[in-house]
């Protein structure tokens, strides 16, 4: 039905198969630094420009969340709590970035905070925010999507990049952190599974 | 002895963008560095029209009895320039290759950079600085003070 006219097969008789899917980097770098000015121009003041990322980022991560748990997971969707951490944590970490992140970790004094660490980020790779920008972390569009994929399987969360120093590098590390709603309702889904 | 002195980044209008030393100099007044920058700039627009073929680069290298001064222009127009030691080797290898590239990484990349601004950017500060000090070091030229 959908066969073109030219070749053999159609976009749809071919089979949807993972694949490497890979970019340039610095073309990344361009079109992100697009982005951000894209957004620049049109917000007032830094968190509104945080937001504006965060934005783009959460269409990201609903898509991908489908996308990923059809090509890696075979129709498989997590609905534990840590199961989903873990799949951000490694499938997704993987398909974005070709790597799993640093550190996934549970927050010492809430427990409904938990952590993704990373260091060179693509994103912050390039990028260095100038001083009167103060906390804004251009990992802002990552946290969008880790937002995305979370909210897209049923764990909404409140999302945030930030800059955390460590002793001893250069370079400040990269930390999403992820505070939960309705924690307890979560835990008590887990458990009822 | 060999050895990088210093870079300076010249804008498409002539501007200086950005100027680091990398062994110890007598101090140029900020005035007078904006001024010889531009004059350098005009100098180079000046050389290229003299050319008998057309689409010259202009300068390309100075030489004096105390110092090199390599001369590179990009195709968008910016214009790097490496003061260095005479003779020193691959000097404007150094500065076609390494230097551009981190500027086209660190400056180009960067959202929060305006062309024909002074460069900001403070990764692109550490890695130049990181890159000519150990190029120095490998020639031993002292650190200078920071």
């Amino acid at each position: 039905m959908f066969q073109s006219k030219y070749g053999s097969t159609g976009i749809v008789d071919k089979p949807f198969r993972p694949g490497k899917q890979e970019v340039a980097l610095s073309a990344f770098a361009y079109l992100f630094s697009e982005l951000v000015q894209y957004c620049q121009s049109r917000v007032s003041n830094i968190s509104e420009l945080e937001r504006k990322l965060d934005e783009v980022g959460y269409g990201v991560g609903l898509r991908l969340l489908e996308v990923l748990a059809y090509r890696e997971r075979g129709q498989r969707r997590e609905t534990r709590l840590l199961d989903m951490l873990k799949f951000v944590h490694s499938t997704l970490w993987r398909y974005l970035f070709g790597r799993q992140a640093r550190d996934l970790e549970q927050s010492n004094t809430a427990e409904d905070e938990y952590m993704i660490s990373d260091t060179d980020l693509f994103v912050t790779k390039f990028v260095s925010v100038p001083r009167e920008m103060g906390h804004l972390n251009p990992a802002a569009f990552v946290a969008g999507i880790v937002r995305g994929a979370l909210d897209g399987a049923g764990f909404p969360a409140r999302v945030t990049a930030h800059y955390v120093p460590v002793q001893g590098q250069p370079r400040p590390k990269t930390v999403i952190l992820m505070k939960f709603q309705n924690y307890q309702a979560i835990m008590q889904r887990d458990k009822q599974q | 002895m060999p050895g990088i002195y210093s870079l300076w980044i010249v804008g498409r209008n002539g501007g200086l963008l950005y100027s680091r030393d990398f062994v110890q100099l007598p101090p140029i007044e900020f005035n007078d560095k904006l001024r010889l920058a531009s004059s350098w700039f005009g100098m180079c627009g000046i050389s290229a029209q003299l050319s008998p073929m057309p689409d010259s680069s202009g300068i390309q290298l100075l030489q004096a009895d105390t110092f090199d001064l390599h001369s590179f222009h990009t195709l968008t127009g910016t214009t790097f320039m490496l003061l260095a030691e005479p003779q020193t080797p691959d000097a404007a290898e150094l500065l076609r290759t390494t230097v551009y590239e981190l500027y086209c990484d660190y400056v180009l990349k960067n959202p929060f950079h305006e062309m024909d601004q002074v460069i900001k950017s403070e990764l692109f500060d550490q890695n130049v600085v990181a890159l000519l000090q150990a190029t120095n070091r490998r020639w031993g030229v002292g650190l200078p003070p920071q």
